[in-house]
């Protein structure tokens, strides 16, 4: 089995891909812009609703006891799907899954070259690489979220969970549009894109036979999936055409219709900020006459079991993949998605792509985090993302030390050196003491402006006050004497 | 600094040695909100980790007494007005740990407006973390100084002379940041405003 998660294998290590975003200045102010709209339209939304928190800790009781009872939950969902004409594969990895997809659409659409699928927005199916299998297999996957789009036109990788193509603003869209779409006449203003992409997908909407969509919601007890969206792309896709395929992460499924009572609230106020989305369909299974005629689910595992096992790791999995950690996530605002070299970026992504692929991938991501504690407080299913970091990262140090280099690294050194002066108090004053000395061969006009090693990660950039001649300690002891005397 | 970074098992001698120092005190005042942000987050699934039943008994007896230092003035002896005076004017940093873990609230506040002569200046986009996050400031220090930078622009932006927290290693960071770039404004602890009383400062 292999776990694939977007391309986080080929991906730089988060600090060196985020040095080189944060050289990018009309990327920066693309994503500064985009998360602040975000973020305080989904301020507003929420201070509106006085329960809230109740809402909170409603979806993450759900989806906890989901987690706690996920195989009844997927096969009372399998049974009931396939009870109201649906059919359900399971797929152990992504390989699993788009030979799943593609057997699918040879059959329905047959062997020649060129057939076309239509897309809407699933970020699993970007986790699977999709669009890279069909096309090899010479299916030609057409996205029809107008971000998605953005994307796949201007041979570009997400960059958000839910606004994918934040990192572009309309200047590149329209330059992106001109190129691809073969409008050279094409101007910026919103109006004029949005109209060429609708153009540009009309067409492919009613042409197309084959769609292809992700889930929001599985439901269990009814059969039914459930996506909400904000542009009609989604509607579109998932009754248009002829037959429709649905790839879902097995996370997903809900036990019961009347759980959605919850997340229809939370999920699109922590999203867009919006009190509702514009656009929810519910399909179940097949109705004769009205929508596709075959329709078949792809419920896919990829590592997400292997996650069950440990409690804080299983948290992860109560995602809705709403990316208000994202907005929120100071880290993310400076660097924007591509960074994290996943295509599940932010804090979200920070957890869930290691733990989904094997750490030694994207072993810098649980480190790209103050743990300030942003994510945590907007998160609409309660995930403690900082405390989940911190799990892992516990991981990647216990990983490390199993190897000579790791043992002898020098940030291992540093810290069990640490570890050892911090247990006494008289090794604790002597360390001090011999800092006191040994600084000042780096001071400069009384600061320290460019020390050794891994300190010098921090004088690069700024100053570091020396250590005080005399210490708290020297000066409590001080005064004790000093009130002893005076007693 | 162990924990956060990983270094799970080494961080359990150090809350043994805690408990061992601080055992026996009526109160334990930390000034510092990110410890006790640890301290209360982690001690005591630490001591469970570690399986030793005397040890989980006295980190759960311990952990109600230790209190943040603004904490205990404010919300445990009901002290606002310490009698201090500073003619200075300052700006209130509420770092990550004190505000979305430890919920202090208001209550720094509470003490800077008691104090006499000082003037209090709101800091613009003050919930956004400083960038420091312990070992993340030398881990990542070019997302770490993208984050420093706006937050030293905010904190010059409102023309105090003063930067004050509850932490010192986010201090550390603003200062690191203010004074590289040549900003006179100067970083205080909370405590250290609070032990003036009107010399020069």
């Amino acid at each position: 089995m292999s776990i694939v998660v977007g391309k986080t294998s080929k991906a730089p290590d988060f600090p060196v891909a985020a040095k080189a975003a944060l050289k990018n200045d009309q990327l920066r102010r693309n994503v500064h812009h985009a998360t602040n709209v975000i973020r305080n339209k989904r301020a507003l939304r929420v201070e509106e609703m006085p329960d809230w928190e109740q809402l909170r800790s409603a979806g993450s009781e759900i989806k906890a006891h989901t987690l706690a009872h996920l195989d009844h939950y997927l096969i009372e969902f399998e049974r009931n799907c396939e009870l109201a004409g649906g059919k359900v594969h399971w797929a152990r990895d992504a390989d699993e899954a788009n030979k799943i997809a593609i057997e699918l659409i040879r059959h329905y659409g047959g062997d020649g070259p060129g057939v076309e699928v239509i897309k809407v927005k699933t970020m699993t199916s970007d986790e699977v690489q999709m669009n890279h299998a069909l096309e090899a297999a010479g299916i030609k996957p057409i996205e029809t979220d107008l971000a998605d789009m953005i994307v796949q036109l201007g041979n570009d990788e997400p960059s958000h969970i839910v606004v994918p193509a934040l990192h572009k603003n309309r200047f590149e869209i329209r330059d992106i549009f001109r190129d691809k779409m073969e409008k050279p006449e094409l101007t910026e203003q919103p109006e004029d894109l949005t109209a060429a992409a609708r153009g540009y997908l009309r067409e492919r909407f009613l042409r197309t036979k084959i769609g292809i969509s992700g889930a929001n919601f599985a439901i269990a007890d009814t059969g039914s999936v459930c996506v909400v969206e904000s542009e009609g792309n989604g509607r579109m896709c998932v009754t248009l055409p002829d037959v429709l395929i649905t790839l879902v992460g097995i996370e997903k499924v809900i036990p019961s219709f009347a759980d959605l009572e919850i997340f229809l609230q939370t999920l699109p106020r922590s999203a867009t900020g919006e009190r509702m989305n514009p656009y929810n369909s519910l399909w179940t299974g097949v109705t004769p006459g009205d929508g596709p005629q075959a329709f078949h689910v792809i419920l896919l595992d990829n590592g997400r079991t292997k996650l069950l096992q440990d409690e804080i790791e299983r948290e992860t999995l109560q995602c809705i993949r709403c990316g208000a950690c994202l907005n929120a996530c100071p880290v993310y605002r400076e660097t924007g998605g591509h960074a994290y070299g996943s295509i599940y970026s932010g804090p979200i992504g920070a957890i869930l792509s290691p733990q989904l692929q094997s750490l030694e991938h994207s072993r810098s991501l649980p480190y790209a985090s103050t743990l300030c504690g942003a994510c945590y407080e907007v998160c609409p299913v309660k995930i403690n993302i900082p405390e989940v970091l911190i799990h892992l990262r516990g991981e990647v140090v216990r990983e490390d030390q199993k190897t000579l280099s790791g043992k002898l690294s020098a940030e291992n050194i540093a810290m069990q050196a640490a570890a050892n002066i911090f247990l006494s108090h008289r090794r604790y004053e002597a360390a001090q003491r011999m800092a006191r000395i040994g600084q000042t061969i780096f001071k400069r006009d009384g600061q320290l402006t460019n020390l050794p090693g891994m300190a010098g990660a921090w004088t690069r950039s700024r100053d570091l006050r020396p250590i005080p001649k005399q210490s708290f300690r020297d000066w409590w002891k001080s005064r004790e004497k000093k009130d002893g005397a005076n007693a | 600094m162990h924990y956060n970074t990983g270094y799970h098992r080494e961080a359990v001698p150090l809350v043994r040695r805690f408990v061992e120092m601080f055992r026996d005190a009526e109160a334990v005042c930390v000034p510092s909100a990110s410890c006790v942000a640890m301290m209360r987050e982690h001690y005591e699934m630490m001591a469970e980790a570690d399986g030793d039943l005397k040890f989980i008994a006295e980190v759960k007896s311990l952990l109600p007494r230790v209190f943040e230092f603004s904490e205990l003035l404010v919300n445990c002896l009901g002290v606002e007005d310490v009698g201090a005076a500073f003619a200075h004017s300052v700006t209130y940093h509420p770092s990550c740990h004190s505000l979305r873990m430890l919920h202090v609230g208001d209550a720094p506040v509470k003490l800077l407006r008691s104090v006499r002569d000082l003037t209090l200046f709101e800091l613009p986009q003050k919930e956004q973390c400083c960038g420091f996050g312990g070992t993340f400031a030398v881990k990542n220090p070019d997302v770490s100084l993208a984050m420093l930078t706006e937050k030293d622009a905010c904190v010059v932006q409102t023309g105090a002379e003063v930067v004050t927290a509850l932490d010192n290693s986010c201090l550390m960071q603003i200062y690191g940041g203010l004074h590289r770039s040549g900003s006179q404004v100067r970083t205080m602890h909370l405590a250290e405003i609070l032990a003036e009383t009107g010399g020069a400062a």
